[in-house]
């Protein structure tokens, strides 16, 4: 069955809805991965509601993995807006006696692999597609990864593989915010740039684009050859969309107290009018 | 041991096509050889790169797959550490991390090669079997019987021209510990290779001192068998546990927290065996290797023979 035409504004409506219901699951808890989902939203949105063929037949539809498991809430709040989670399990996030918390755990409604530690989605999406492939299924593993995630050795040893083996059906969404924890990237290992030309020299296809542009992160999965493994670099703001978030380290783990989630609603709101 | 594995594998491979075989560039003997030639859409060489290995057999497992992940035991389990713990043990994903000259059995290549802690991280992990067989018999047995475990399951074996141990032992019963060699006075747990040189010294035992010496094969460590060896601690005045393994967190260790537990301790006499705690630097035989660490069939028969 053929997704519909994908909508730029209804992507637009969807995620600035996604941001302010994270932003209320904040003031439930203390500690919360904010910016991290901020960043990957458009992608993790694009991927459920444009990309994925969901038949709702787990042995043919597509799968989705965030690999950034710190990034869960992104994943959570279109999970919560496919009817998957249900709203109670989401408002009882990281509390005794329900199962959401932090980073996704396998078995979780429409949870495919635990993360949290950085580097193990991929190799776990190799695995996943060389299955398929033996298995003659013609489906399509989703990631999304962070820029962090991409100096662990275990993908590079995942990005060889995957091509060596003929795997195809993998595309993979790198959050490029350029922050790790300490600072940011191009600062800290400038070496880590060029990033598009390095997958490219491992035998995969790949793009870059604006990650919040839902149309061009769209456009650019959809272009792929589908001849090799796709990993598409979206260019992405931590905290995107809060003006006082934005790049700023604390917010990478900080929820905010009532008085700033009042005015991160505000800023958010005067954002998307702007 | 890797011959009779790999003849193993190939029997409960070549009628299951869940199975697959991946290898970090190290080859197997020659049942894996027929194995690729025969179904070589199920073998897979990664490469020099074991974090891949572990996180793909993950993947495949997710799939319905029956993934043997192969190599050189440090290789199988400590580079990719928190893929077999992340990934396979904490996913509850049937797994199997095969390790190949486990402990001393590679000796001439030093600790880089020598996986002397494995059964203590092993036992360490949620979920995990650890298996450790003594003898080509018991690794074909052992591997045979990985079709009973739904989990992750490591398997530690030596390497190869290991003696025949169980040709009169009693049968195979997954996770119950094996009678190798009866006796009454004194009985020896011990699991791998190294069983060899405690049925030595229980001969030499029986023939010189007449003393009595029961071997048992701990072929299953983890679960471990605690109610067959509650049998021994009760049912001998003196037990010893023999292993080729660091002082920490290995069969040694787990014994002695059984007989305290259930309230033994005292009245057996225990004592526990293992390599020391150092690397040995020492190269040579597997025996002269063992030597380094104080494990010589010659102070053993000193100290069994006056427990």
């Amino acid at each position: 069955m053929a997704n519909p035409p994908f909508d730029a504004a209804a992507a637009k409506a969807r995620c600035l809805a996604f941001r302010k219901r994270i932003l209320d699951v904040s003031q439930k808890v203390s500690a919360l991965h904010i910016s991290p989902a901020f960043s990957c939203l458009e992608m993790v949105d694009v991927a459920y509601n444009g990309l994925m063929n969901r038949t709702g037949d787990p042995e043919t539809e597509d799968k989705f993995i965030i690999s950034k498991g710190h990034g869960s809430l992104s994943q959570y709040v279109v999970l919560e807006h496919l009817g998957i989670i249900p709203k109670e399990m989401l408002d009882n996030f990281a509390k005794p006696g329900w199962p959401l918390a932090t980073h996704p755990d396998y078995g979780n409604p429409g949870i495919e692999a635990s993360t949290g530690s950085l580097g193990h989605g991929l190799p776990l999406a190799v695995g996943m597609s060389y299955a398929d492939k033996m298995d003659k299924k013609d489906r399509t593993m989703f990631l999304v990864m962070s820029d962090g995630e991409m100096m662990e050795g275990s993908n590079w040893e995942a990005l060889m593989v995957a091509p060596s083996f003929g795997i195809k059906n993998i595309v993979a969404m790198v959050d490029l915010n350029d922050f790790i924890s300490l600072g940011q990237t191009s600062k800290v290992l400038p070496n880590f740039y060029p990033i598009v030309e390095k997958i490219r020299a491992f035998g995969w296809e790949s793009l870059e684009v604006d990650g919040h542009d839902s149309q061009a992160i769209y456009d650019a999965v959809t272009s792929r050859s589908r001849t090799k493994p796709f990993m598409l670099v979206c260019r992405t703001t931590k905290g995107k969309g809060v003006k006082f978030m934005e790049n700023v380290p604390i917010w990478h783990y900080r929820s905010p107290n009532p008085e700033e989630y009042q005015t991160a609603l505000r800023l958010l709101d005067e954002a998307y009018a702007a | 041991m890797r011959n009779s594995f790999a003849n193993a594998f190939y029997e409960i491979a070549k009628d299951d096509p869940r199975i697959y075989l991946i290898a970090a560039d190290i080859g197997a003997a020659a049942g894996v050889l027929t194995f690729i030639q025969e179904y070589p859409e199920r073998f897979l060489n990664v490469g020099v790169a074991e974090a891949i290995m572990i996180g793909m057999a993950a993947g495949m497992a997710m799939r319905g797959k029956i993934p043997f992940a192969y190599t050189i035991a440090p290789f199988t389990i400590y580079r990719p550490f928190e893929q077999v713990r992340d990934d396979c043990c904490y996913q509850d994903q049937p797994v199997r991390h095969i390790a190949v000259g486990r402990a001393l059995n590679y000796p001439l290549l030093g600790a880089t090669h020598n996986a002397t802690e494995d059964i203590a991280l092993m036992c360490a992990l949620p979920n995990m079997t650890v298996l450790t067989p003594c003898d080509p018999a018991e690794t074909r047995e052992v591997t045979l019987a990985t079709r009973q475990i739904d989990g992750p399951l490591y398997l530690g074996m030596g390497k190869a021209g290991e003696p025949d141990l169980t040709a009169n032992a009693e049968p195979f019963r997954l996770g119950k510990i094996r009678k190798l060699r009866h006796g009454s006075d004194l009985a020896i747990l011990t699991y791998g290779p190294i069983a060899k040189m405690a049925l030595d010294v229980a001969d030499r035992l029986q023939k010189e001192k007449g003393k009595s010496t029961a071997v048992y094969s701990v072929h299953c460590i983890k679960p471990l068998d605690k109610e067959g060896i509650l049998g021994v601690l009760n049912g001998f005045p003196e037990v010893v546990v023999f292993e080729e393994h660091s002082p920490f967190g290995g069969l040694g260790p787990q014994v002695k927290e059984l007989a305290w537990d259930a309230g033994v301790a005292g009245k057996t006499r225990l004592k526990t065996y293992s390599l020391q705690d150092r690397f040995a630097h020492a190269y040579g035989s597997y025996y002269e290797v063992l030597a380094a660490h104080g494990l010589t069939p010659e102070r053993m028969f000193e100290e069994w023979s006056k427990l």
